[in-house]
């Protein structure tokens, strides 16, 4: 592998990540995290849509007229969206009722038009699915881990299997209240963003 | 690269059409089992009103339809109280109870107190009423729907047959707070309600949600901690769909019958 891809694909894992680096998707970071599943879910409806409207806007980026192309990227994301929320409710419909609100709002995410419009445009097809499955798999880590902790610390479970034992349940655990509220996603993408950068110094920016 | 009036024109329109023929195949495709799914939801909620199906259960497509050969759907009339058995087609089962009562004469406006305290400002004519009898479960279970602190709570209530006690509760869509009202969903605090007396002699409302912990064990039902809005909603509901103005004429027809 050669050096530019290898950046491509690891970059947005963790100095380029597009949560905790680039701040965006944040509204989906907070509403979907209080339970894994529902993370993983998310995660996986993003990849879909990321890696596809990629694929096509890379294919289709020397026919875009430049006037109407910010539209046309919008069009094609909008449809995978519609695509993969039409899915979701066919055949994972326990989850979907949860998080289908946010599964559309996808649409609005600015990782997808960020991939489209800065890398999508100038690179070819290959190279732009991989560039679309590693922002997601950076987006997806990070989703995972605040689910992990605010499902365990907020319910004591994890994945639904019972870790902690809840006082609620009659267990010995006092599940924290405030990891079940959106506020405590901002609390750990924060601890995240602050391990990461203590890890690799050359993310911090300059005065 | 320069491109034409007349290209960007046609790559737009390509670019609809291509974009709506996907979307519309991708629903058609799919359009029969989301239905099912959403009904079968429903269905499974009606299962957990009656008790017949604990909350993390899962039941496959086959027994739900298998059980649901032993409930009967009735239309209730809410002013007389006489009710027929109809059959509910998985459209309407996935149609939201109240959109029925917010048209002209589809329903009449609720009494302004108990629209106040339940934010149900609309009371249909007919009303849904499924009758359980798979043995060892019979019960009647009710739509109830009300405002919580939040957002309206919607969800069943199961009665016994003579409507004198609760069989179970169940929620199936609100947006409460997680951990505090949202503990409406608990399967611990659901349990209480089972056996309590829900209807007295004359058709008074027995049941109660109360502040705190509960002391009168046949008729009370603990506060939920923390969620006092939540819990009044849930006590307003119950006193507005079980009474005169929503399903009390028709559960006097059974008081009396049995």
């Amino acid at each position: 592998m050669d050096k530019a891809t290898k950046k491509v694909l690891v970059d947005p894992l963790h100095v380029q990540n597009p949560i905790t680096l680039q701040v965006l998707g944040i509204c989906s970071a907070l509403a979907v995290t209080t339970k894994v599943e529902t993370a993983l879910v998310m995660s996986a409806a993003l990849t879909f849509v990321l890696v596809l409207s990629n694929v096509s806007i890379s294919l289709l980026r020397n026919k875009i007229p430049g006037s109407v192309r910010i539209i046309t990227q919008l069009s094609i994301i909008a449809s995978l969206v519609v695509v993969a929320d039409q899915l979701l409710q066919a055949f994972l419909f326990d989850v979907a009722k949860e998080i289908s609100v946010f599964v559309t709002l996808i649409i609005t995410n600015c990782i997808v038009m960020g991939r489209a419009e800065a890398f999508a445009m100038q690179n070819p097809p290959g190279k732009s699915a991989l560039d679309g499955l590693s922002n997601s798999l950076g987006y997806s880590w990070v989703l995972i881990a605040v689910g992990l902790f605010r499902e365990l610390l907020g319910s004591g479970k994890i994945l639904n299997y019972t870790v902690f034992e809840a006082s609620a349940d009659g267990g010995w655990y006092v599940s924290n209240g405030l990891m079940v509220l959106s506020p405590s996603a901002f609390f750990l993408i924060g601890l995240i963003i602050w391990v990461q950068r203590a890890l690799s110094p050359e993310m911090n920016e300059e005065d | 690269m320069e491109f034409s009036n007349k290209y960007i024109f046609c790559f737009s329109l390509l670019l609809c059409l291509v974009c709506s023929l996907a979307v519309a195949s991708v629903h058609d495709e799919l359009k029969d089992r989301q239905v099912k799914n959403a009904q079968q939801d429903q269905q499974s909620q009606v299962l957990q009103a009656a008790g017949i199906l604990s909350p993390d259960e899962k039941l496959t497509s086959e027994e739900i339809e298998e059980y649901f050969t032993k409930i009967k759907a009735l239309l209730v009339s809410r002013e007389t109280g006489e009710s027929e058995v109809v059959k509910i087609t998985s459209e309407e089962f996935k149609q939201d109870p109240r959109s029925v009562a917010k048209t002209a004469d589809g329903g009449v406006d609720a009494p302004e107190k108990e629209a106040k305290a339940t934010g149900v400002r609309r009371i249909a004519n007919k009303l849904r009423v499924f009758e359980v009898n798979v043995p060892g479960h019979e019960c009647l279970v009710l739509e109830i729907s009300g405002n919580g602190l939040w957002s309206t709570l919607l969800g069943y209530i199961a009665l016994s047959p003579d409507t004198r006690e609760v069989r179970g509760i169940t929620y199936y869509s609100h947006k409460e707070t997680p951990g505090l009202g949202g503990e409406v969903d608990n399967p611990k605090w659901k349990a209480q309600w089972k056996d309590k007396r829900a209807l007295g002699e004359d058709g008074e409302v027995l049941v109660e949600v109360v502040k705190g912990v509960a002391t009168d064990a046949e008729r009370e039902i603990d506060g939920l901690a923390g969620a006092t809005i939540t819990s009044r909603g849930v006590d307003s509901m119950l006193k507005l769909w079980l009474g005169d103005h929503g399903y009390g004429p028709f559960l006097k027809t059974k008081r009396g019958a049995l």
